[in-house]
């Protein structure tokens, strides 16, 4: 329906389109982002940050006459989503980092978002109210008190409209199930249930239900001296309510059929490419480590991201991936450093365009990579304020690996690691996408003509 | 701001020349809208008051409309609202007006929390009773259709839950309609919908003509069924038992019975499980001869599933099956088909399994007779009395009565006892307190002296559990003892042993005498009291340690109804002044308490506190 979606075949020109957060320098902790979500209809975009809040935008209407004027993102709620909390029984912390936020199928005028710091999933309801009751019996328009004497007649409140307001009421608190970190939430075809996973176990929950979860995945040993990998991440098949995935710290992915047992301990599918011996080094291991995975709208694939690289695979085959994608090979040289200053532990996610044909994922220096699965070609765009001009076309970046630096061209050592992409989110049906670098929230529109 | 309408202002000069009647209704009325949720669902609750003071007219034109467009309020409001509506025809004008209520329900019936819709489709459903045939179908009928046609899954599927009361009475054009609404959302986009379809199938079924149900409803079910989303497939099975009930055998084979073996060989086990689950019910849907020929080689598969959560739910209706069989060539079958299975899940590797055939497992004695019992059954009792779960050795033992009646619970005694025993010193204190509330049971079936002889140690040596739940249910437990083995029993064996332990030297195993003799004082009557307890209570009032001192106070207030009234003021009353006196203010208060509490004129009112605590 879109004309050039997901068809970087014709290089799609990106263009930027809205930078959303404070353009100051020296922006505080809380204001980093730390997860990017589209709803359903790619209506709403929401962010979640460090300090624990969301940002929902929403897309204002498109004038029909100003064919050029696309759409932009505007504010449309704000609000606290979870606070700072300590355990006194652990004597821990409890960060109010948003981790995930999940967007419900809309079932009325009212939108539903799931979110997530390391232990509680709260259900947030954001509906719109426009009409506000008057009239009082016992007081007057301004508020005075009426005397009780003069009261003659009764009067029934009448609607009247006001001003829109949207307001963000939480609906549902699903507490005390995790011991571990909550790293992913995904909400079921179903409708019904959702599912949350932390690094060692994965809980399915009923929306309507707060006191208990069903435990369907865990694996901590018995002795935790045996650890030897952790759950990264996991997701819910798209159409199959009852085929899910999760991957793990050793760079492998687990696809359960809950049809099979209540306990879904053995997997069904078992992904897993072999290691190549060659490339085997001291941090082969932690680079493996899968930090997101993602089902592809039509439930066929699943892509992975690791350290370096994003990988395809087919859900019928399970031996190697069907395709991968080199993120920032560049960086092989310099994993010793990215160890020292804890960079090479960073999460990257990805994401899937509209109709599967493109992937997107983030690296540092504010850069992030698409790769085109029909084209095989793949760019590097920056987001950066420079670029911040309405309209203003991305030049593709170019990060130099030999010794002659051309123009244009970046040299591995004056990356910056600490701009990282690692949070985007794409239009589910469109060419936009919006891109965290830290506190700021970027948004790139295809260039139409 | 809002809370200066609070009823409490100015109420006093409500008088004067105002409508004095007006004046509470205007605060109702005001306090719709309060900020307080209290205080807007106490106005809620009393939308009658406010609509019968408005009138039949203000309430249609005004209140009405108001309370259609609030449906931002809290569910808790919501709900009330909803269930108000239910029953306002009476005040918008009887049923000719009856369609007014329609709106604000149809708004309810729209919002995402399942208990308000549920509750507005409950009233929309009263009210439609209440709709003339004309009104019906010129109101009732567009609302039906409105929310089935809605954008949004929650008003479709509330509408599922319509259709089947306004069927009956429409007319047969209008039926046609109707049945095309709710085979569009039987194949709904969303599984919310289809759910909803799925679950109020077998209630429309019911209103259905017999032929539309072959025709129309039969093929639904059976899409349903085979739905791609289990929560959808799992539903189709309860609407299996009420479309079975409305088929000949010959129809329930060709239509329903294809879709039921299906489902109880669903790939996935949460559809198995439903099959399990409704066992009973489909059973006695299908009728005796399905059972024989279809059902029980399903139950058998289900008794052997791959998932512990069907054999849990498969073994939990093993006794319902077996008795809900037809009596004639039930104890072979049942020997035959059902109890090899049953023998295998007594060693099954799940203790959810195992526990939940434990709990029904005894009731088959009942129906298998003497003989079977003894040569069957018994070593499977004996076996799970032995299990290492202690969930199951419980379940076992809760159910000892059936066994009972059968064959004699001394069949029993020699595996029960070193099972109680275990259970008694379990390392869970969860599970002695368990083992302990079925002492009672456990004493009355094994009498007086199997008691004495073998479990009275076990009750006592619960009085110094170092548990504080435990001695309290150990406490209670001499109680209902002795309502059950008499006052007699009490003295020769409890209570010596009870008063030994007032000379502990530990002031927790002190204190339980007293816990004891507040619990045994009843029902051992005034002689033993007055003799044997009374003495003991009153020496501990020296006890150095100040819980002690107090507790003989709470125990005097408690044990003085039952002593006359000599004993009170010679021995009571001087003791309790003592106490009043002590140095500790706990004991001060308490010893004043019971002063007071036995300073009033007629023992029995005077001592309220001690015979409202005292156990019946």
């Amino acid at each position: 329906m879109i004309p050039g979606l997901g068809a970087l075949t014709q290089d799609t020109l990106w263009c930027f389109s809205q930078l959303k957060g404070t353009v100051e320098i020296g922006a505080t902790e809380a204001d980093i982002i730390s997860t990017v979500e589209f709803n359903h209809t790619g209506e709403l975009l929401a962010t979640g940050d460090k300090g624990g809040r969301v940002v929902i935008f929403q897309r204002e209407q498109e004038s029909k006459n100003q064919v050029h004027r696309r759409g932009e993102y505007n504010v449309y709620s704000t609000f606290q989503s979870h606070e700072p909390e300590f355990d006194y029984l652990k004597s821990l912390e409890i960060e109010e980092k948003i981790n995930k936020i999940r967007w419900l199928p809309q079932q009325n005028a009212a939108y539903f978002l799931l979110s997530t710091n390391d232990k509680t999933v709260k259900l947030w309801k954001v509906s719109e109210r426009d009409k506000r009751p008057e009239g009082y019996n016992l007081k007057d328009e301004e508020g005075r008190l009426r005397d009780p004497a003069t009261i003659t007649t009764l009067r029934v409140p009448v609607l009247r409209p006001m001003d829109l307001m949207v307001e963000a009421t939480p609906r549902r608190v699903f507490a005390n199930a995790h011991t571990y970190h909550i790293n992913s939430i995904s909400v079921n075809s179903d409708y019904e249930t959702y599912m949350s996973a932390d690094d060692l176990r994965i809980n399915l929950w009923n929306f309507e239900i707060t006191n208990q979860s069903f435990n369907i995945v865990d694996i901590k040993p018995a002795n935790m001296e045996e650890l030897t990998e952790v759950i990264t991440a996991a997701e819910f098949h798209p159409h199959h309510c009852n085929t899910f995935v999760y991957s793990s710290s050793k760079g492998t992915i687990r696809l359960c059929d809950m049809r099979a047992s209540a306990l879904c301990d053995r997997h069904t599918k078992f992904f897993e490419e072999p290691e190549d011996p060659s490339n085997r080094s001291f941090f082969s291991e932690i680079i493996s480590s899968i930090s997101d995975v993602k089902f592809s709208h039509s439930g066929r694939c699943i892509m992975t991201r690791d350290y370096l690289t994003v990988k395809v695979w087919d859900l019928n085959m399970e031996n190697r991936p069907v395709e991968t994608y080199q993120v920032h090979d560049y960086l092989r040289s310099k994993l010793c450093s990215l160890y020292e200053n804890d960079c090479i532990f960073d999460k990257f996610e990805c994401v899937w365009n509209g109709s599967d044909s493109v992937i997107m994922t983030g690296s540092y220096n504010n850069f992030f990579r698409m790769f085109d699965r029909n084209t095989k070609r793949d760019v590097t765009l920056e987001a950066s304020r420079e670029n911040s001009k309405p309209r203003a076309i991305l030049k593709p970046r170019k990060v130099c690996v030999g010794g002659k630096r051309r123009k244009d061209e970046i040299s591995v050592d004056s990356l910056d690691f600490s701009k990282k992409i690692l949070h985007t989110a794409w239009h589910p049906s469109e060419n936009i996408i919006a891109v965290a670098a830290t506190n700021n929230l970027y948004i790139f529109q295809d260039k139409v003509n | 701001m809002a809370g200066v309408a609070g009823p409490a202002t100015g109420s006093g000069a409500a008088g004067g020349d105002g409508d004095d009647s007006l004046y509470p209704i205007a605060v109702l009325i005001d306090e719709l809208r309060n900020e307080d949720v209290q205080l807007r669902l106490n106005s809620i609750k009393k939308l009658s008051t406010i609509a019968l003071a408005l009138g039949v007219e203000r309430t249609r034109t005004e209140l009405l409309p108001f309370l259609t467009d609030t449906i931002y309020d809290e569910d808790e409001v919501l709900l009330a609202l909803a269930e108000q509506l239910g029953n306002f025809t009476g005040l918008v004008g009887g049923p000719d007006f009856a369609h007014c209520l329609l709106p604000p329900l149809e708004s309810l019936a729209t919002v995402e929390e399942t208990v308000v819709r549920d509750k507005a489709v409950e009233s929309l459903r009263q009210i439609s009773q209440e709709h003339t045939p004309v009104a019906l179908e010129a109101h009732f009928v567009p609302l039906v259709k409105r929310l089935a046609s809605g954008d949004w899954f929650t008003s479709r599927t509330s509408a599922c839950g319509l259709f089947s009361v306004c069927y009956p009475r429409a007319s047969i054009a209008v039926k046609g309609e109707i049945r095309q609404y709710f085979r569009s959302l039987c194949s709904d986009d969303t599984p919310m919908v289809r759910r909803a379809a799925a679950s109020k199938l077998g209630e429309f079924a019911k209103v259905l003509e017999l032929d539309s149900v072959k025709s129309e409803i039969v093929p639904l079910f059976t899409n349903l069924a085979s739905d791609e989303q289990d929560s959808v497939r799992l539903l189709a099975v309860e609407a299996c038992v009420s479309i079975a009930q409305l088929l000949s055998q010959d129809d329930i084979e060709a239509l329903v019975m294809p879709t039921l073996r299906q489902a109880a060989e669903d790939k996935s086990w949460r559809v198995r499980y439903m099959v399990a689950d409704k066992f009973s019910e489909l059973q006695k849907a299908v009728g005796p001869k399905i059972t024989l020929n279809d059902l029980i080689p399903a139950f058998q598969n289900l008794l052997k599933d791959c998932e512990a959560e069907v054999r849990a739910a498969a073994a939990h209706k093993v006794k319902e099956l077996c008795e809900n069989l037809p009596m004639e060539g039930r104890e072979t079958m049942i020997m035959n088909q059902i109890l090899p299975y049953i023998k295998e899940l007594v060693s099954d590797t799940n203790q959810h399994v195992k526990s939940a055939l434990a709990s029904v497992i005894m009731g088959l004695s009942t129906i298998l007779g003497k003989e079977n019992t003894i040569e069957h059954l018994l070593p499977l009792f004996l076996a799970q009395l032995k299990d290492e779960c202690p969930e199951v050795r419980l379940n076992i033992i809760s159910n000892l009565d059936c066994v009972n009646e059968v064959i004699g619970i001394r069949q029993l005694s020699q595996s029960l006892l070193p099972a109680i025993v275990e259970l008694a010193e379990d390392a869970k204190w969860r599970v002695r307190l368990a083992i302990i509330e079925y002492m009672p049971l456990l004493a009355g079936q094994l009498g007086v002296e199997f008691f004495d002889e073998k479990l009275n140690s076990l009750c006592m040596a619960w009085l110094v559990d170092h548990v504080y739940a435990i001695r309290e249910a150990a406490t209670n437990n001499l109680m209902k003892l002795v309502q059950k083995f008499g006052t007699e029993w009490a003295q020769n064996t409890i209570v010596p042993k009870v008063l030994v332990m007032a000379n502990d030297p530990n002031y927790l195993h002190r204190m339980t005498t007293l816990f004891c003799i507040n619990a045994l004082s009843e029902a051992c009557g005034q002689e033993i009291t007055t003799k044997q307890m009374l003495p003991i209570v009153l020496k501990m009032a020296g006890d150095q340690v100040a819980n002690v001192r107090f507790n003989v106070a709470k125990s005097l207030q408690k044990i003085g109804p039952i002593l006359d009234t000599d004993a009170l003021q010679e021995e009571v009353k001087p003791v309790l002044q003592k106490l009043g006196q002590d140095e500790d203010m706990d004991v001060k208060y308490f010893a004043q308490e019971a002063i007071s509490g036995t300073k009033r004129p007629s023992g029995s009112s005077g001592f309220q506190g001690g015979s409202r605590d005292s156990p019946v």
